[in-house]
Formats: structure tokens, C-alpha cells, sequence
């Protein structure tokens, strides 16, 4: 019986290898790589509690859970279109060196 | 007296008007010539006014009993603590006369120096300080207060100084200035000491204070019981050291060095110096405070401190009249002559002469103020001759200046009825005569007697009469007007003043001392005036015609020696250097005073100054050790405290950089953070 602890560690370890990315990598792609990450392991949270929940027949946690990657979706265009921006801008997507706003 | 008591309230008008002049003038700029000049005459001729009305008022009040009638104006000035000090002006008949001789002589003085001083650069500045001369004479007549009367007792050295001095190019006036104001600086020592001890003993210095003065009875009382070291009475000992300050100014014999030596300020300064101002000054300080010098004396006015007033001023009187014989200059005659005088005043003083002294003392101003004018008549027309050897035949070319020069010759000398030198010297030798203690003043007032005629008659022959012995060609001439009306209008009140004075009418000895004068020709024939009269009258006689005798040829060139050189030339040349006074101060005095000075800087330099130098050591070294503390103790202290702030500082602020996945990082640990905090709870 595969309990909903397992599920919750596996959603905590994604979680933290896509924080990880985003903390350390210097590549923007690698960083919105690593958000992507993050945000599956909260859409796994969302499975689970929902398969675990008090509820399960009502399909409150796949619906919510379809609407969460359309929003990823949606954002990681914007985010690689922002990058693409940026590399014309700064022929790098080194985050370090987008600080022009720094004050 | 209701009526006219609002004067008596100007008294204080009398110094300040003065002064005022004195300050408009100092202060007008030098070309401002005749301005200043009007100024100056100006304040003179109100004080002058004021001081008549003053002394008619003195003289309605006195008028009846015998009882003196004084006005004091009281007044505090500050308050210290408990005790508060008091000033005062006061109007009696000591002072009613002196304040009108005063403002007269120095009014004519003011007329006579515009013309004299005529050439002079500095007009302007000799005005402002001869009204500042005038307002500090007048200040001291009018004192009710022993302070207020060294104050400007002191205000009138300092204007002897400054007018002394005037000629600041010559070095001799610098050194004449000086001396003045030192010697008599000396003698204002023992008046200070005096007066500071008398306020110790008495609490106060007012004169006249309704029975509180020094000058009242309870006081005095206290004072003669008093005993000091020595067993003098203490009135003696304060008398004794006011009397420094009074000889000191008088020119009495230990201090009368400097008044000869101050002919070298103008001739107009000299008059004022010697006639109406500063001389006057001591004598009227005795006179004022005559009652503490008499505080020990019984009936018979004998006490201590008169006895050395008596004494100085009988040996002043006859030493300087001998020094004068063998003078040569035409001012220090007069100036020897005025030390002489002063001593018949002060021996007049001595035996209790109050009135006497003080009517002397006028008549004296009057006649020794016109004898130094016409002087300063003569040197001027003479172009600045001074000597007399270098004068001669003076009267055929001034004729005015000759005839007022020998009534004040002839006054100073004593001569018969006309004068007032003559009564007045008479009442001298009248109450000293009378003196219980010694008949050795009135032989050595005598012997001045005879020796002033004698003088004053070779001064007059050398000057006036005989052949010209100038060494220029240019003939001497008669001065302006403005020179000469002065000394008429003061010839003429060198003869009248005799008439309030006589023993038959003796006036003015009544004013001063109270009570009426009765005209009675009887008394001029008692015996002892009419004898005292005879000798008087014969030892002048005897004065003049010795000297008629001696230089009735006089030399024939200036060069040539005097007459009675050639019979005592010894004796001449002893009196010609003074008696060798000057000489004996500068080898015992100066000397000593040099040595002191010496061992002074002495005690300064290596006493005083090592205990300073070794005070500095100690300091210098107790800083070296406060340094130390400072630099290694509390400067590091705060340096690595400082230090370790900046590095930690430093350290943090790397934390604030501009990487974002860094403050992600912060965001996140303290997400964490929070989470375990939480969860730990």
C-alpha cells in the first residue's frame, strides 16, 4: 500500500532539486527548468492530497491540478520569450549579470 | 536761606563742567583750534560764575554765629555685601574761596594760553588737559570724602603728568614728567596707606557725615584713644602718612625735587601747576582734614603730627628760599620761590593756622600765577630765553608786563600795606609766633622772609633792569593783549585781596574760621602786631637793599659771574646745584631703589621662576603620562572596537550584493527557518 507520506517525500525531493536549479544554476533556462520542477511537485502534493483526501470521488484535485500546468504552461512561454529578450539584449542569460535594476 | 539754596545743589556742576569740556575737546579733531579753546574758557567762566554764587551763598549762611556752616550732599554709591560706600560733596568756608580762587586763576590761565600756546601743533590737546586739570582741582576742593579726594587727587598728578610732559620731544620734559609723577607717587603712598587705614579704624571716609565723618567728634575721639605701635596715637600715625601724600604734593622738603624739575611744561602749566592747582592740592588736604591732625592736641593746637608739619614746613620754607638766591633760570626762581611758600603754609598749618595758611595760599595764587605769567610774558617776548643772565633792561620794551611783575614781585616779597603777601604773611608769623613749642620756626620764617625779598629783587634786577645782555640781536617786545590783560586783572586782585586780610579788618581769617569781622584800626597797633609788623617790614627792607647792593652793577655779560659769586663763591655754587638734594638721591636713593629692583629680578628669575619651571616639569610630566594612558589605553580601545565593527560591518554588507539567487537563497533558509519554528511550537 503505497501511502500518502511516500507521496509527499517524492513531491518534497522534487521540490527541493527544483528549488536547487533555481538557486544555484547560471543558466535562465536551467532556473525556469527548475520552477517548472517545483511547480510539478506541488501539482503532485495536489494529486495526493486529493486521492488521500476526504473526498475522492468529487474530481476537485485533477481539475485544479489541469489548470495549474496550463498556468506553468502559459508561464514558461512568457518566461523563454523574457529570456530570449534578455540574450538579445545581453548576449548572455546569466542571471548575475541582469542587475541593471540593483540598486 | 531758601532762596538760594537751589545753588548750592551745582556744586557738583563745578567739576563736571569741566570735564566735559575736557572730553568734547580730547575728542575734537586737532584743527578744531578755536573751538576748543572756546570750550575750555567757556566751562571755566560757568564754573567760575557757579563758584561765585557758591561762596556768596557760603557767605549769607556764615554770616552771625560762630558756628561753621557746612552743606554736604551724601549721596551711595555702591553697595558690597552689608556695607555700602558713600561719596559726598561738601560747601563750607575752607572751600568756598579756594573753589573762586581756582576757577578765577585758571579762567585767566585759559585767556593767557591762547595767545602763549598760540604756535603750538598741539593747542587742541593742551586745552582738553588743562580743563581736565581744573575739573580734577575742582573735584578735589568740593570732596566730602577722603576717597573721592584721592581720586582726583590722583586725576591731578595725572594731568601734572600729562601737561609736564606736554613738550613730549624734549627729553628733559619726559624725565621732568616723570619725576613729578614718581615723587609724588611716593608721598601718595603713605595717603593711601592712611586712608585705607583710617577706613579700617573709622568704617567710613566721609568728611562730614552728621557725626558719623572722620572729621566729626566721636570719630576723632576714638581715634586719639586708639594706641598703635609705638605708643603713637593712631590719629598721629594716619595724620602723619596723609601728611606724605600732602608734602608729596606740596613739594615739602624729602619730595620737593620734582617741582622745579616741572618748569619744563609750558608757562601757562607752571602757573596752574604752582599758583592755583596741584601745589594748592597738599596744603588744602591738611587744612581739610586739620581736625584729625589736632585729634591728640589739647587747647594749645600742639600734637604730634602738627609739631612735623610745622618743623617740615619751617625748614622747606627756609631751604628753598636760599636755593632760589643762586637759581639763573627765571622759572625755577619762581619755582624754589613756590616750594618756600608752600612751606610758610604748612608752618602756618603746623601751629594751627588754618585761616591763615589758606588766605596765604589765595594770596599766594594770585601773585605766584601773575609772577609766572609775566615770566612766560617776558620768555616769550625774549624769544624763548629763559635765562636770566641773558635778559636785562627788560623793562624798557615791556612795560606792562614790568609793572605787573613787580606788583607780584613786590606782593610775594612782603612789601608793606598794599600788598596781600604782606598781611598775609604777617598772619603767619603772627600765629606761629605764638606757638608754644620752639621759637626756631619763627626765626626760620623770618630768615625766608628776608631771603624771598632778596631773591625776588635779584631776579627783578637781572630781568628788568640794566643793559641787555642777549646774545641775539632782536629786541624783545611787549606781549599781545590777551596775555597781558590777565596778568593786570591779576595784578589788581594781588592788591585788593589785602584788604579783607589786614589784622584791622581781618575778614577772610573770620570766613574761613567763623564767626564776624569787626573793623578795628586798634588792633594794628597792639604791641605784638605792630612790633611782629616792624620786624617784618625791616627784615624785607634789609632783603631788598642787600640785594640792591650786591647787583647794583650787574655783570657785564651773561657769561660773566654772578656778583655774589665772586664774594662767596662756595656757598654760591652750593645753592646754584641745589644743595646737592638731587645729587644725594641719585647716589643713595636711586641706587637702592636699583638694587632692590636687582634682587627683585633676581628673586624673579631664579626664585619664582625655577618653582615655575619646576611646576611646568611636574605638568609637562603628568600630561606625557595622561598621553600614554590616552594613546594606548582609549585610542586602541576604540580603534578595535572600531575595527571589529567595520569588518563585521563589511562582512555583512557582502550579504547584500546583487545576486538575486543569493537572496533567494536567504528567502528560502529563512522559509526554513520559519517552517522548523513553527513546527517546533
Amino acid at each position: 500500500m503505497i501511502t500518502l507520506e511516500s507521496f509527499l517525500l517524492v513531491s518534497a525531493l522534487l521540490f527541493a532539486l527544483g528549488l536547487a536549479a533555481v538557486l544555484t544554476r547560471r543558466n535562465a533556462i536551467m532556473i525556469l527548468i527548475g520552477i517548472e520542477l517545483m511547480l510539478s511537485a506541488a501539482n503532485l502534493n495536489f494529486v495526493a492530497f486529493w486521492r488521500f483526501g476526504a473526498n475522492p470521488e468529487a474530481l476537485t484535485g485533477v481539475l485544479f491540478v489541469l489548470f495549474s500546468i496550463a498556468v506553468a504552461a502559459a508561464e514558461a512561454a512568457v518566461g523563454l520569450a523574457l529570456i530570449i529578450m534578455i540574450y538579445r539584449h545581453y548576449r548572455s542569460i546569466n542571471p548575475l549579470k541582469f542587475n541593471v535594476l540593483n540598486g | 536761606m531758601a532762596d538760594a539754596s537751589w545753588i548750592a545743589h551745582l556744586l557738583w556742576l563745578l567739576p563736571v563742567l569741566p570735564l566735559a569740556a575736557a572730553a568734547g575737546v580730547t575728542v575734537s579733531p586737532p584743527s578744531r583750534r578755536r573751538r576748543a579753546a572756546a570750550a575750555t574758557i567757556g566751562a571755566q567762566a560757568v564754573a567760575f560764575l557757579i563758584a561765585s554764587a557758591l561762596f556768596l551763598v557760603v557767605l549769607k549762611s556764615s554770616g552771625g554765629g560762630d558756628e561753621i556752616v557746612r552743606q554736604t550732599f551724601n549721596f551711595t554709591w555702591f553697595n558690597f555685601g552689608s556695607s555700602s560706600l558713600e561719596l559726598g560733596l561738601l560747601l563750607d568756608p575752607l572751600n568756598a574761596p579756594m573753589l573762586v580762587m581756582v576757577t578765577f586763576v585758571g579762567l585767566l590761565i585759559c585767556i593767557y594760553s591762547v595767545a602763549y600756546m598760540s604756535n603750538d601743533a598741539n593747542f587742541v590737546r593742551f586745552f582738553a588737559f588743562l580743563s581736565l586739570f581744573s575739573a580734577a582741582m575742582l573735584g578735589l576742593l568740593v570732596a566730602n570724602n577722603l576717597l573721592l579726594l584721592f581720586i582726583c587727587w590722583e586725576l591731578v598728578g595725572l594731568a601734572s603728568y600729562l601737561l609736564i610732559g606736554f613738550w613730549a620731544h624734549k627729553p628733559s620734559a619726559v624725565a621732568a614728567a616723570k619725576k613729578a609723577f614718581i615723587t609724588t607717587r611716593i608721598g601718595d603712598l603713605g595717603f593711601f596707606l592712611g586712608m585705607i587705614w583710617l577706613y579700617a579704624e573709622a568704617g567710613t571716609l566721609q568728611f562730614y557725615a552728621g557725626g558719623a565723618g572722620i572729621l566729626e567728634q566721636s570719630t576723632l575721639t576714638q581715634l586719639a584713644a586708639g594706641i598703635t605701635i609705638g605708643g603713637m596715637a593712631l590719629a598721629t600715625a594716619i595724620s602723619l602718612l596723609l601728611f606724605c601724600g600732602a608734602a608729596g604734593k606740596s613739594g615739602q622738603f624729602p619730595f620737593h625735587v620734582w617741582l622745579p624739575d616741572a618748569m619744563e611744561g609750558p608757562t601757562p602749566v607752571s602757573a596752574l601747576i604752582h599758583a592755583a592747582t596741584m601745589v594748592a592740592a597738599g596744603v588744602f588736604l591738611v587744612a581739610r582734614v586739620f581736625p584729625l591732625f589736632a585729634a591728640t592736641a589739647g587747647p594749645d593746637l600742639v600734637s604730634t603730627a602738627l609739631t612735623t608739619v610745622t618743623w617740615i614746613g619751617a625748614f622747606t620754607a627756609v631751604f628753598a628760599a636760599a636755593i632760589a638766591v643762586a637759581q639763573t633760570d627765571i622759572k625755577r626762581i619762581l619755582a624754589y620761590s613756590t616750594v618756600s611758600q608752600l612751606g610758610f603754609m604748612m608752618l602756618a598749618l603746623g601751629v594751627g593756622g588754618v585761616a591763615a595758611a589758606i588766605v596765604h595760599l589765595i594770596a599766594h595764587a594770585f601773585f605766584k600765577a601773575l609772577l609766572f605769567l609775566g615770566a612766560g610774558s617776558v620768555i616769550h617776548g625774549c624769544g624763548d630765553e629763559q635765562d636770566i643772565r641773558k635778559m636785562g633792561s627788560v623793562r624798557r620794551f615791556m612795560p606792562i608786563t614790568f609793572a605787573t611783575y613787580a606788583i607780584g614781585m613786590m606782593a610775594l616779597s612782603g612789601f608793606p600795606f598794599f600788598f596781600s603777601g604782606f598781611w598775609s604773611k604777617e598772619e603767619i608769623l603772627h600765629v606761629v609766633h605764638g606757638w608754644p613749642q620752639s621759637p626756631v620756626p619763627f626765626y626760620l620764617a623770618l630768615a625766608g622772609t628776608a631771603l624771598t625779598a632778596f631773591y625776588m629783587t635779584r631776579q627783578m634786577r637781572f630781568v628788568f633792569f640794566g643793559n641787555s645782555r642777549a646774545e641775539t640781536a632782536a629786541k624783545p617786545h611787549e606781549s599781545p593783549r590777551i596775555m597781558t590783560v590777565p596778568l593786570a586783572v591779576l595784578a589788581a586782585a594781588a592788591v585788593l585781596l589785602g584788604i579783607f586780610a589786614t589784622p584791622a579788618w581781618p575778614w577772610f581769617h573770620r570766613f574761613i574760621t567763623g564767626g564776624t569781622a569787626t573793623v578795628d584800626f586798634g588792633r594794628l597797633f597792639t604791641a605784638g602786631t605792630l612790633g611782629l609788623m616792624f620786624l617784618s617790614i625791616l627784615l624785607v627792607g634789609a632783603g631788598v637793599g642787600t640785594a640792591w647792593v650786591v647787583y647794583r652793577r650787574l655783570p657785564g655779560s651773561a657769561s660773566a659771574p654772578d656778583p655774589l659769586e665772586r664774594r662767596l663763591p662756595r656757598l654760591y655754587r652750593a645753592l646754584a646745584d641745589r644743595l646737592y638734594i638731587d645729587e644725594l638721591y641719585n647716589a643713595t636713593l636711586i641706587p637702592l631703589h636699583g638694587a632692590a629692583g636687582r634682587a627683585a629680578d633676581g628673586l624673579d628669575r631664579f626664585v619664582w621662576n625655577g618653582m615655575v619651571a619646576a611646576l611646568t616639569r611636574i605638568i609637562l610630566l603628568l600630561s606625557a603620562l595622561s598621553q600614554i594612558t590616552d594613546r594606548r589605553l582609549f585610542n586602541q580601545g576604540f580603534d578595535s572596537g572600531c575595527e571589529i565593527l567595520r569588518r563585521s560591518g563589511g562582512r555583512v554588507s557582502g550579504a547584500h550584493n546583487r545576486n538575486i539567487q543569493a537572496r533567494l537563497v536567504y528567502i528560502g533558509s529563512g522559509m526554513v527557518l520559519l517552517f522548523i519554528l513553527f513546527a517546533w511550537i
